[in-house]
């Protein structure tokens, strides 16, 4: 009963966003008050019926109701509890629902914060979202309806794919979604503006919030989805360049710039046109990464639903969407005239460079991406593009950007000097100097990859601090100390965000190119030697899970004699699904990770047993997060806060831009 | 991230990546053979080397391309033995001939191409009059008619 009322209320509010779609969009062109007015009750009533049918799956879900079929296929009654929930979008169609949950939250939200905006755009921003939202509930009811029942109820279910029974994946894909789905509201910011004709510094600062939330939820997504391949997979591995972990990254590196040229639109009035366009890319490589996991078009490892018809449906989506907003943008974005003036040599000119680099990197990842369907439709020939293209051909977008963030970050809006910019930052010259002199000595014949990495980390956090140091003024240190706790959040938010790309930049190389690994055959009680540590296999055992059976080891690690590290590495296996898993046994540290994996008994006797030495591991998501926290921070400054300067700045540039 | 996932389907009795008896006893050796090993796709798996991967295959790949290295070919000889078998599709980093130069030439060619239009919009910007306010006359005209 609660199922089929899930059904009726996702049907409901795919009309009620059909309704949304048209008539704030005939209000707005009309002027008609009492039909713009449709779209803020409606997009409340959108949120609450999805959030009804979203609780009704989950229902399914928690009560173990194998007579849904979704359920059937992707849960089982003796999973804990944490994963029949999170199992709702472990799933295609259970997902396609958290996704159509988040696009109507973010509707809501623009109806219910949006309260200041000016009537017309917030008609047209409203309709733009339902307009997406009605190709999404096409989609789900039509090809992937997950409220479908199976005549005969089985006893059990078939369980959820044991990977994603992890605590690190079980909230991987509700942040990506936020991010994902997020940038769906800058698009429809676009779109109406461009409806609408006119772009200022208002808009800008109306976009900026919701750019930044999308981006930090997708920041933290992608690091937590790279974490767990760091500890599930079992050999340690972060990234792989994979089509699906492109698709994620993508659209973060167009988020990330189209957050930078925000800001020129707010303070500047320039690279008007140009912010519209990265709106509607962002959103446009969402649509493509959904894409490209749910068609299969591309082998790759997290695909989970390579339905061909469903494919095409996204794909339409896709076209309609994004060739819609493009020739829209065609047609108007003469109009959206630029009207401050900036030197080439200024805060402006830097971040065109900063958005010419992120744009660029992120479509040489689309090209790498792509170029396997490419060679093969039009070349015949059957190639792979993996991670040796990838790092030959994105890491030095990365090297240009770090080089250049410290500076750009410095100069003067309108008119600055790079001499002026870089005098006060030859501390992070020398530190970053330095420590990449101290690493190059430390390490003996190795990559320089290692040293490169100190050196651009040590430059970037170093320019963070000194930035941030310089904006608290001159004087005594305890004034500026003082200055520098009442700065406004947003320059704390830059400060940590930058700091926080330089440790990952660091982080990234470090592990790269000081990573230690030994693979051998250990007796139980052997003692071995890898890198200075002394590795002791203690015992191997059999235990049971509540839905696995698992081969437990316990391992030691001993530094100059002294216990550091005490781990189970496991090798699950999920009778249910018939599958194995590993769990690493991970010893944690600030300077590096022990990590530790037991393999499979040998002939012999003994166990194969793969040690890992991996330095400055934990600095990876450690700077990530550190971005993410930057644009909560940056988030919570009340300038960003809409209704605190929205207002004011509305009136200044109507005064100042007669001719609109 | 589910290749492994897959891969488990596939191979009921999964073995893992390298194995110790794998290992050759000349480390030069072993290292060279690890390199080349990170570079070769796994024909059957999703998107993973033969290095990492636990499939049969990639197992007698590795063991292959060590038995080459071991009768002495270059690092070149050994990939184009397995290439020659098996199709440029085990290149993990695809090679710059023919269609795939495209490829190669694509990141630096946008991004100079990026610079060119991003100097010549700066430049641009620099150059244009900046839209001054109203000046006072007009700006009490404005009021005036506003408040009629």
């Amino acid at each position: 009963m609660i199922t089929e009322l899930g059904h009726f209320a996702l049907i409901l509010a795919f009309m009620v966003a059909i309704v949304q779609m048209v008539v704030p969009m005939v209000g707005a062109a009309k002027g008609w008050r009492n039909w713009m007015g449709v779209a803020e009750p409606a997009a409340t009533v959108q949120f609450i019926l999805v959030g009804f049918s979203f609780a009704a799956l989950t229902w399914a879900f928690v009560t173990s109701d194998f007579s849904l079929k979704l359920v059937y296929e992707n849960s089982h009654s003796a999973k804990p509890m944490l994963y029949k929930i999170s199992g709702v979008w472990g799933n295609h169609e259970g997902s396609m629902l958290l996704w159509l949950l988040i696009l109507t939250l973010f509707g809501a939200c623009a109806a219910w914060f949006g309260g200041n905006l000016p009537e017309t755009l917030q008609a047209r921003v409203l309709s733009v979202q339902s307009a997406v939202g009605v190709a999404f509930f096409a989609f789900i009811l039509f090809t992937s309806n997950p409220f479908l029942r199976l005549g005969v109820p089985p006893f059990d279910g078939q369980d959820l794919n044991p990977l994603l029974q992890d605590p690190g994946l079980a909230f991987h894909p509700p942040f990506l979604y936020l991010g994902y789905v997020g940038l769906s509201m800058s698009f429809s910011f676009a779109v109406a503006a461009l409806i609408e004709g006119r772009v200022d510094a208002a808009w800008g600062r109306w976009v900026r919030p919701w750019t930044l939330a999308a981006w930090l939820f997708l920041t933290v997504g992608i690091a937590m989805g790279s974490w767990w391949a760091y500890y599930e997979l079992g050999w340690g591995g972060f990234w792989f360049w994979d089509p699906v972990e492109n698709a994620s990254f993508m659209p973060w590196l167009i988020a990330t710039a189209l957050l930078h040229s925000a800001i020129v639109v707010e303070k500047r009035e320039a690279l008007k046109a140009w912010t519209v366009l990265l709106a509607i890319l962002a959103f446009a490589f969402s649509l493509l990464g959904t894409f490209i996991v749910r068609s299969g078009v591309l082998t790759s490892v997290h695909a989970f639903a390579n339905d061909p018809e469903r494919g095409v449906f996204i794909l339409m989506i896709l076209v309609v969407f994004v060739g819609g907003a493009m020739t829209l943008f065609a047609a108007r974005a003469s109009k959206l005239e630029s009207t401050g003036v900036f030197a080439p040599v200024s805060r402006e000119s830097g971040l065109v460079l900063n958005n010419i680099l992120l744009a660029v990197a992120a479509l040489v990842v689309f090209v790498g991406t792509i170029w396997p369907l490419v060679a093969e439709m039009l070349f015949g020939r059957a190639l792979s593009v993996g991670p040796p293209f990838f790092n030959a051909a994105f890491s030095p977008f990365m090297v240009l950007i770090a080089m250049a963030m410290p500076i750009g970050g410095m100069l003067a809006w309108k008119r600055g000097s790079i001499v002026k910019a870089a005098r006060p930052l030859w501390p992070a010259v020398v530190l970053a100097i330095a420590l990449c002199s101290l690493a190059f000595a430390l390490q003996t014949g190795r990559s320089a990859l290692g040293p490169i990495g100190v050196l651009l980390g040590a430059w970037v956090v170093g320019g963070a601090a000194i930035d941030l140091w310089t904006r608290a003024g001159r004087g005594a240190i305890a004034h500026r100390l003082g200055r520098l706790t009442r700065l406004p959040r947003a320059d704390w938010g830059k400060a940590m965000a930058h700091a926080g790309m330089g440790i990952t930049i660091f982080a990234v190389s470090g592990l790269t190119a000081w990573q230690q690994e030994d693979i051998r055959v250990a007796q139980i009680g052997d003692r071995f030697e890898v890198a200075g540590f002394e590795i002791e296999l203690r015992s191997v055992e059999r235990i049971e899970g509540p839905n696995y059976i698992s081969t437990r080891a316990e391992m030691l690690a001993y530094r100059n004699g002294s216990l550091i590290a005490d781990v189970f590495p496991e090798k699950r296996f999920y009778p249910v699904a018939a599958m194995p898993t590993t769990e690493a046994g991970i010893g944690n540290g600030i300077l590096r990770d022990i990590y530790l994996v037991i393999g499979d008994p040998q002939d012999g006797g003994g166990w194969a047993v793969r040690t890992y030495i991996k330095p400055f591991a934990n600095w990876i998501w450690g700077g990530a997060l550190l971005m993410a926290l930057g644009g909560l921070i940056s988030l919570s400054d009340r300038r960003l806060r809409v209704a605190a300067g929205a207002a004011k700045t509305k009136t200044r540039t109507t005064r100042s831009v007669p001719a609109e | 991230m589910i290749r492994l996932a897959l891969i488990m389907l596939l191979w009921a009795a999964p073995v893992w990546a390298v194995q110790p008896d794998e290992i050759l006893d000349d480390p030069a050796l072993e290292e060279r053979a690890r390199e080349l090993s990170q570079g070769l796709r796994c024909p059957v798996c999703r998107n993973e080397s033969i290095d990492e991967s636990n499939a049969d295959l990639s197992r007698d790949l590795r063991i292959l391309l060590r038995e080459r290295l071991v009768a002495g070919d270059t690092d070149e000889a050994a990939v184009q033995f397995i290439v020659d078998r098996y199709g440029e599709y085990v290149l993990l980093r695809p090679d710059a001939t023919g269609a795939n130069r495209i490829l190669w030439a694509s990141g630096p060619a946008m991004l100079i191409l990026a610079l060119l239009i991003g100097f010549l919009v700066v430049r641009g910007r620099a150059r244009a009059t900046p839209v001054k306010d109203l000046n006072d006359d007009e700006q009490k005209r404005l009021d005036e008619i506003l408040r009629s």
